[in-house]
């Protein structure tokens, strides 16, 4: 093996992915993007998770302080009342699940509407009906959780970058080497001593080294904008980065290894990458979910590389606590290489 | 005889299709060797066994009486029919990454210099003419100073200066003693650059030898043309064989000098007499009964 060789590839690839402006921009823009975006719909204290509609009403939006409605519903947190004329009206959002809940204001009889088949009008109905309960005939002692509260964006940001170096990883590595194959750069790079083995790892350092630089910009330029609170040591997180992004350039090699059609490409990137964009609990928990989601789940490096960030990053947990995650992670990354090798071809 | 290569019995079969059908043929140190014939009669497909771009499914190729060995590539130049350069470098960048792939490459400056690339060195490889494009291919293949350079179509799609310009270089090439392998269906690329030629055609080499000899066997005589109008006396009386084509008279004969001599005796006039000597083209014409490119 020629480290000469390998450097060259390794400077001619990273000269190409930053001379391509475009390219470059959206590979920091959209994790930004993304973490600004959610953190601020679901981080927010607009945030609403169910909405009721309100008839009749001139306007359809409500002030709260206004509907003639039980007080302790009207008061409910996470609700957003949204205002009809008729009855009409409101009822057509419902069939349409558009709202979760109509509700005549001033009602007497406190009459509503509810779609049977919705789970969230069903909480609701339970809602609006516990709320017409006289105060005092509830029992239930509530206790405050020790410690400090981890925030919905300390939980999404590292599923965030994890996400976006999960796309670049399968994409950079994968796409790009099938794009070479199928225009005949490698079939130029095979006819110079240059060898697989050298081309690959050129490939893959390359995209280790854009992924970790992608991750410390997007890290240093959100961490201006919200705070996070990272409670383990930042040298865990980028070894646990680093082996994450290994692994999944490794995959990448995997998809690169055989076949020039850009089109099929795309489908077999799409295919691993958006069941692991969301088995790997990027978005939301798997908690409750069924034993074989959980298992599929387990077959992602996201999965592991994830789990680790967030016992560093919310838990404080250190890389003795993530160790079979990270083994996990290497044991994927040494598979990876081993079949993209064995079945990479320079030729068509 | 030491021969730098020697092809024995090669064979390329693709399923049913047998793009190269047994051909052996040697090349001695510091020649230019072409293959020519029509597109799709197995020059690319014998070069790339030869290149070890692709394998081939039977037959012998020794390189300096020996199998190639990873050395191979260190020592051989090879410019494609169609490839693509990496993107987002420039002309002097991908010369240097090229440069570095090798043990003991060639001075960059000189490979610049010999394939006229100064003053577009600057310039981003998708930023370049065509002809421009070949005179980089060109350069990355003599990077490594080999000591046999393949040339697989490299005037295909260049404008008459833009070949004549490579051509100039490949001369150079050859005037170093340095050992090419040219495919081209272009008979006069192969005549002014080949010192040996072998006509493929169908996967087959139907004949071998330098230009002179594979004119002199294949084709006789030289062709006298003359404008219809100049022969004042009728068609008939002409004492020759002769076609028309175009209202030109198309004469072919073994004896130049007679024909003249006959010509001048039947008071014809000769001012927009043209003699043309046969060439490759009526080479393949005569072994095949079709044109080079058709």
């Amino acid at each position: 093996m020629s480290f000469k060789r390998l450097w060259a590839m390794f400077c001619a690839r990273n000269l190409e992915f930053f001379r391509d402006r475009s390219a470059l921009g959206w590979n920091f823009l959209f994790p930004f993007l993304i973490v600004a975006g959610f953190g601020m719909i679901f981080g927010g204290k607009d945030y609403t998770e169910y909405k009721v509609g309100v008839f009749p009403s001139q306007h359809e939006t409500v002030s709260v302080s206004k509907i003639d409605l039980p007080e302790g519903f009207r008061e409910t947190l996470h609700i957003k009342f949204i205002g009809f004329k008729s009855f009409e009206d409101g009822i057509e959002k419902l069939k349409h699940h558009k709202i979760d809940f109509l509700v005549k204001a001033g009602s007497p009889e406190n009459e509503y509407w509810v779609t049977d088949s919705s789970p969230k009008g069903y909480i609701i109905e339970k809602l609006f009906k516990g709320s017409l309960l006289p105060d005092g005939k509830v029992v239930a002692g509530k206790r405050e959780i020790k410690g400090k509260e981890i925030k919905y964006i300390d939980w999404l940001f590292p599923g965030i970058l994890a996400m976006n170096m999960m796309f670049s990883a399968l994409w950079g590595v994968g796409y790009v080497v099938v794009r070479y194959r199928k225009i005949g750069v490698l079939k130029r790079l095979n006819a110079t001593p240059l060898t697989a083995f050298e081309y690959l790892s050129a490939q893959i350092l390359s995209r280790i080294f854009i992924l970790m630089f992608t991750i410390a910009i997007v890290w240093i330029g959100c961490s201006f904008i919200f705070s996070f609170r990272v409670e383990g040591s930042y040298f865990d997180l980028f070894v646990i980065f680093l082996a994450g992004g290994v692994c999944l350039s490794a995959y990448g090699l995997v998809v690169a290894a055989r076949g020039t059609s850009e089109e099929f490409t795309s489908g077999v990137v799409n295919f691993i990458s958006w069941p692991m964009m969301f088995l790997s609990e990027v978005w939301f928990s798997l908690e409750g979910s069924s034993r074989w989601v959980k298992l599929v789940a387990q077959l992602f490096p996201l999965t592991h590389m994830l789990t680790a960030v967030r016992k560093v990053m919310n838990d404080g947990a250190t890389l003795a606590d993530v160790t079979p995650e990270l083994a996990v992670l290497v044991f994927m990354t040494a598979i990876s290489i081993a079949v993209g090798a064995a079945l990479f071809s320079w030729n068509k | 005889m030491d021969y730098l290569l020697e092809i024995k019995s090669l064979v390329k079969k693709y399923k049913e299709v047998v793009a190269v059908d047994d051909i052996s043929f040697s090349i001695r140190q510091g020649i230019c060797f072409g293959l020519l014939g029509p597109n799709g009669a197995g020059k690319t497909t014998t070069i790339e066994m030869i290149e070890d771009i692709i394998p081939s499914t039977s037959g012998e190729i020794l390189y300096k009486g020996k199998h190639r060995s990873s050395s191979f590539k260190q020592e051989v130049g090879i410019q494609f029919q169609q490839t693509a350069l990496l993107s987002s470098l420039t002309l002097r960048e991908t010369l240097k990454t090229f440069h570095s792939l090798y043990n003991d490459p060639a001075d960059i400056e000189e490979i610049i210099d010999i394939c006229n690339l100064r003053d577009i060195e600057k310039r981003m490889n998708d930023k370049i003419s065509g002809g421009q494009r070949q005179r980089l291919m060109l350069a990355l293949a003599m990077i490594n100073k080999p000591e046999l350079l393949f040339l697989d179509e490299p005037s295909t799609g260049l404008d008459p200066q833009a070949r004549r310009n490579l051509w100039s270089i490949v001369q150079k090439i050859k005037d170093k003693g340095d050992t090419v392998i040219l495919t081209t269906h272009y008979m006069e690329e192969a005549q002014h650059l080949c010192d040996e030629i072998a006509i493929m055609d169908n996967g087959k080499i139907i004949a071998q030898g330098t230009p002179h000899q594979l004119i002199k066997e294949h084709c006789e005589g030289v062709t006298v043309i003359l404008p219809k109008n100049s022969v004042k006396i009728p068609l008939s009386q002409l004492p020759f064989r002769f076609r028309e084509i175009n209202g030109r008279i198309e004469i072919r004969t073994n004896d130049i000098n007679s024909c003249l001599n006959r010509l001048l005796s039947e008071h014809i006039d000769l001012t927009e007499m043209v003699v043309r000597s046969p060439n490759l083209e009526n080479v393949f014409l005569n072994l095949t009964g079709k044109q080079l490119r058709d």
